[in-house]
């Protein structure tokens, strides 16, 4: 029979509440202002299994604490991988945490992207700047998958060149037969050869099938409405389309109200929706 | 000419247009090749053609004093573009240039002006389709202006 502070050791490691220090192993420097880190898990703890989509709560020991998404491995569950743009007061300290410090780590919460109902079909991937790092996990997942798949096709769009997120690993994924993938930036100098032009113009001449496939979109509001409009234009119906919202997330499990999109909670119905189950809401501005 | 009425009529832009009318496009129209950073018009020029790419890629660009060329759009095969051949003063507004060994099929303007005056029918047909693309230009520039991937949420 378990002793008293045993239980109550049981009773506070199960609060969805409380952050587990986890131990930074590796910083990584994506862009100006763009970071990954590579979480190492306290030692015992069993592999940190999520899926490709959810997102943890990240806190700053002292400061404070933010939703973040997992931009990692879901077949590689003994690190855990997050990107993350320097942009407040948060992030800004999270960026200069140092390797062998600690980050306070709760989750994984929130949906996934829809990667085992969407077998048998051609698989689209549209982002747009820092977007790229939730979905990252699904390519993974995808290629580790690759035979249950049609085509797979990444579109990414990007502020400028040197805005573009896992450069080397792009390059690589790129090398592949079997993942298309397809770059552009907004604002290019002369040096860039690439695509320029906004994400959603790539749609009209990508080639998957809009019949068969799922598309799962993840970007800024703007562009994740644009890009719907133009994959209906292509002919991709609503219940085929996911995109991943984003809201101010504070408890992570749809008690504080903070991320409430009408009768919806992002942190625990979301971030992932499947664009049918979330239309009304999506084109309210008052939301 | 059956080889370039051909490429037309397959092309995405003239998609469900009369063989009369693809036959009057082909009477203007032409093979061209550019190498890999050559200019294809520059500013103020006479806007006189405009291309449909068949491959490479074109850059839109401007040239800013002191800071050199900014690229505005890329065009790659598929597409049309330059549509200063029907807007008075028929004046380039910006450079293009092949980033890459580039073949197009080019289409006279001064050609394909007197054609839609003397058919309207066709006239028309150009003006709906170059609308379109107008209109989707437009749009995509103005989410360029929006900066949409700049900084979010302050956290």
């Amino acid at each position: 029979m378990a002793s008293k502070s045993e239980k109550l050791i049981e009773v506070v490691s199960d609060d969805p509440m409380l952050a587990r220090p986890f131990t930074i192993r590796r910083v990584i420097k994506e862009s100006h202002d763009t970071f990954s880190m590579e979480l190492e898990k306290p030692s015992g703890r069993k592999d940190f299994n999520f899926l490709p989509g959810q997102f943890n709560m990240l806190y700053v020991y002292g400061i404070g604490e933010v939703p973040i998404s997992i931009s990692g491995d879901p077949t590689m569950p003994r690190t855990l991988v997050h990107t993350t743009r320097a942009v407040g007061t948060v992030t800004k300290a999270m960026w200069n945490l140092k390797v062998g410090e600690s980050i306070g780590v709760r989750g994984p919460y929130g949906t996934a992207w829809p990667a085992a109902e969407s077998e048998g079909s051609d698989v689209v991937l549209i982002t747009g700047g820092i977007g790229l790092a939730p979905l990252r996990p699904v390519i993974y997942y995808l290629l580790a998958n690759r035979g249950k798949y049609g085509k797979i096709v990444l579109l990414y769009g990007a502020r400028t060149p040197e805005d573009i997120l896992y450069v080397k690993q792009l390059e690589k994924w790129r090398a592949r037969f079997d993942l298309e993938i397809h770059l552009t930036v907004d604002r290019a100098t002369g040096a860039w050869h690439g695509n320029v032009g906004v994400v959603t113009q790539l749609i009209k001449r990508s080639p998957f099938d809009p019949l068969n496939c799922v598309a799962m979109v993840c970007g800024p509001e703007v562009m994740m409405r644009f890009t719907v409009m133009e994959l209906e234009k292509r002919g991709v119906t609503e219940d085929r389309i996911y995109i991943s919202m984003e809201r101010n997330m504070k408890c992570g499990i749809g008690l504080c109200g903070h991320c409430q999109l009408g009768s919806s909670f992002v942190c625990k119905d979301g971030p992932v929706y499947r664009f049918t189950d979330i239309k009304d809401k999506f084109t309210k501005r008052e939301m | 000419m059956e080889n370039l009425e051909r490429i037309l009529s397959e092309h995405p832009f003239l998609e469900g247009m009369s063989q009369k009318h693809i036959e009057l496009l082909v009477g203007c129209a032409s093979n061209v090749v550019f190498k890999a950073g050559e200019f294809i018009f520059r500013e103020g020029e006479p806007a006189d053609n405009f291309y449909f790419i068949r491959h490479g890629r074109v850059l839109v660009e401007t040239h800013v004093p002191q800071k050199g060329p900014i690229v505005i759009r890329s065009r790659a095969e598929g597409e049309i573009f330059g549509w200063s051949w029907m807007v008075p003063p028929y004046k380039w507004h910006f450079d293009a240039r092949a980033t890459e060994l580039t073949r197009a099929i080019t289409l006279d303007g001064k050609c394909l002006r007197t054609k839609c005056e003397e058919d309207h029918d066709l006239g028309y047909e150009i003006m709906k389709r170059f609308a379109l693309v107008i209109a989707e230009r437009l749009e995509a520039t103005r989410l360029q202006l929006m900066d949409i991937y700049g900084n979010g949420l302050k956290k």
